[in-house]
């Protein structure tokens, strides 16, 4: 009988060698004459475990990890085929302690499946959001989304459900779904391990989002720096299509819905909604003033609903399981899950599914393990680039957007990048000016110029130069960027630089009395 | 008659590029709305760049002005207008690998290829430059050779897969 071994095709599992791990498998298997099919699933998130090698028993997946090639021959002499014990292994993938307590609702497929097989996803539940969906008007649509709380994932924690009535509202003879899959914000990759884990979610997510708002057909805006993710979704929309979950009258619905991917260029402005949309009509991805808002006049001027992939991807259970199931987890106005990603300097990262509410503590020492240099952690970023940098003193935060903006942060995409004590924060806050100077569109001038001299001003505070007068021209110019810049990028860039300052004022030669 | 006019000033044979490679991708796209990203993309795949010298054909395909062309070109990072080396090997800048030494990493890495960011080896074999992010923030640091992402990177790691893939290209 054939046994299935899962070896991720995941880009981080890929990174750290999975492709040479399934030729070994598979390699050992035929030399040994054992029946084995190797599946490449999405990852499941340990990413200090990757190549995560799972089996299937009879008493359900075994985890083996990390697998490097050269340890194959010994995971066969070692039984692994039936689950036997060998060093690398952890027992069933499921009690493993970092899976265990997660609340996988986005992610629940999430390295279980073969993402590019459409029967696997109908087994695990796939196409029941839609098929609900196909039984309810646009309204009733848009009313679950909005019971079910969500807001949108990319960053600006918008409610998912008013964007989309404005768009459903909207009369137009065409309109859009134009998902934003520009994950640019460091330490951030839940939109690509959807992509690339799951892509039929984000697929049904984007059909029924089509249904709710009129829209007949959608575009899928990924970066450039995601290659594996393009393909998986590529060659899920073709299978979708052949298989009639995609095109004209959606299994006989009256519902039509087709989508486009598109490709980014290396630009993190493109990530802002607006610049996006100028990017996909092919023009450079220069900032709309807004209003006229997207929903109302966005791609070629028609009303789109612009959304991000976990946003998306989240839509499917919400009206598999209804609203009320989703808003039943998360705290607050910070309703459902979200898929929090470590990174930086941990022990053990990876992504972390969580109702909202999960303190930073629990993030950082029980599911990131401490650093990976085992140096005290010193400063941790919340968010991206444009996101506060917070200390110990505020590691029993919860995460939840209003909390985290009470504290002068923001929740972002749910990124989480942990630096060590040997991180100069000075630097820290002079390369976030830097990066806005070099991503900034230069529509307006706060952020096109005041990355610049923002710079400049923090590099004359790092050598010493007339620290008190450059340090108060640091504040004025911040409150410019922040309150006269267009979009988040230079309105968001004050935030790192501000919170290093606030916290650790000693990194810029800067007394602490200077900074309150 | 539009298309056969440009079609026949734009096959000239004195220009430094296949136009008619050009041609092709132009014709592929044509009327699909908001086609110019996936055109530079196309072409820069075929041709390793975009050269300057296709602006005015790209442009009068999609009768645009050489300015919008150029201004498309020139705001993407992305998009080369010169070739590049033989393999791009792009190493992250951003905040989780700087917590994992991409700051050394990089200096150590151009030390070892004796060229800096933005720049390509003596011998035109590899082009180094800078990325800000692969979403491979949980191995970071992070590159990528080509489209194949490198986690938990080091010096030694790097160069060993550049060697490898050299021996497999002739």
């Amino acid at each position: 009988m054939s046994v299935t071994v899962y070896v991720p095709r995941d880009a981080a599992a890929l990174a750290l060698g999975a492709d040479a791990t399934a030729t070994a498998v598979e390699a050992e298997a035929k030399r040994r004459g054992e029946d084995v099919h190797v599946v490449r699933n999405g990852s499941r998130g340990m990413v200090w475990l990757e190549p995560l090698v799972e089996v299937q028993t009879p008493a359900g997946r075994v985890a083996y990890g990390p697998v490097a090639p050269e340890d194959v021959p010994g995971l066969f002499d070692a039984g692994f085929l039936t689950g036997g014990d060998h060093g690398l292994g952890h027992g069933p993938t499921d009690q493993m302690a970092w899976l265990k307590g997660q609340e996988r609702l986005t992610f629940a497929r999430v390295g279980i499946t073969d993402p590019l097989a459409l029967d696997d996803y109908l087994a695990h539940a796939g196409y029941r959001g839609l098929k609900q969906a196909l039984e309810l008007t646009p309204a009733e649509i848009v009313a679950q989304v909005t019971e079910s709380g969500l807001r949108g994932r990319g960053g600006a924690a918008f409610p998912t459900g008013i964007k989309w009535d404005t768009v459903l509202k909207a009369e137009a003879p065409q309109k859009y779904i134009a998902c934003n899959a520009d994950e640019g914000d460091s330490g951030t990759f839940s939109d690509r391990m959807i992509m690339e884990g799951d892509p039929f979610a984000l697929i049904e997510g984007m059909t029924i989002a089509g249904r709710a708002v009129g829209a007949t057909f959608g575009y899928i805006y990924v970066r450039s720096e995601y290659p594996h993710a393009i393909r998986a979704l590529r060659s899920a929309i073709d299978t979708a299509r052949e298989a009639g979950w995609l095109g004209n009258d959606i299994r006989g619905s009256g519902t039509s819905f087709d989508i486009d991917v598109r490709v980014g260029a290396g630009a993190y402005i493109c990530g802002e909604e607006t610049s996006m949309l100028d990017s996909l009509e092919g023009k450079r991805g220069m900032i709309r003033p807004k209003p006229p808002l997207p929903a109302i006049e966005g791609l070629f001027g028609m009303p789109t609903a612009v959304n991000n992939v976990v946003s998306l991807a989240s839509v499917p259970i919400i009206l598999d399981r209804g609203a009320k199931y989703y808003a039943d987890y998360g705290v607050g106005r910070s309703r459902g899950t979200l898929p929090i990603q470590l990174a930086g300097n941990l022990k053990t990262p990876g992504l972390v599914e969580k109702a909202f509410g999960v303190t930073l503590r629990e993030l950082i020492e029980d599911y990131g393990g401490g650093t990976a240099s085992g140096r005290p952690p010193r400063a941790v970023q919340i968010g991206g680039p444009l996101g506060a940098y917070f200390d110990e003193s505020h590691f029993d935060l919860p995460l939840d957007y209003e909390e985290l903006s009470e504290n002068l942060g923001i929740v972002g995409h749910g990124g989480i990048v942990v630096f060590d004590d040997t991180v100069d924060m000075a630097e820290q806050a002079r390369f976030a000016m830097e990066f806005c100077g070099i991503e900034s569109c230069g529509k307006c001038t706060p952020c096109r110029v005041g990355s610049t001299r923002g710079t400049e001003l923090i590099e004359k505070i790092m050598h010493g130069e007339d620290k008190s007068t450059n340090h108060q021209q640091l504040l004025g110019l911040l409150d410019v960027m922040e309150n006269a810049s267009l979009c988040a990028l230079g309105g968001m860039a004050h935030l790192p630089v501000m919170s290093a300052l606030r916290l650790f004022p000693e990194d810029f030669g800067l007394e602490a009395s200077h900074v309150e | 008659m539009k298309r056969q006019m440009a079609t026949t000033r734009d096959l000239d044979p004195d220009l430094p590029y296949d136009t008619e490679a050009v041609a092709g991708i132009l014709e592929h796209w044509r009327d699909i709305p908001g086609n110019l990203m996936p055109i530079l993309h196309d072409i820069q795949a075929a041709l390793g760049y975009v050269p300057p010298e296709s602006v005015p054909q790209i442009a009068r395909a999609l009768n645009q002005s050489r300015a919008e062309v150029h201004g498309v070109i020139s705001f993407y990072h992305d998009f080369r207008s010169a070739p590049a080396g033989r393999r791009i090997l792009k190493v992250c800048q951003a905040e989780s690998c700087q917590a994992m030494g991409s700051r050394a990493l990089t200096a150590d890495l151009e030390a070892e290829l004796g060229c800096g960011l933005g720049e390509t080896t003596g011998d035109g074999e590899v082009t180094l430059e800078p990325v800000y992010c692969l979403g491979l923030c949980a191995c970071s640091p992070a590159v990528m050779i080509g489209d194949e992402p490198l986690g938990r990177a080091t010096v030694a790691a790097v160069t060993a897969r550049l060697a490898a893939k050299g021996e497999v290209n002739p």
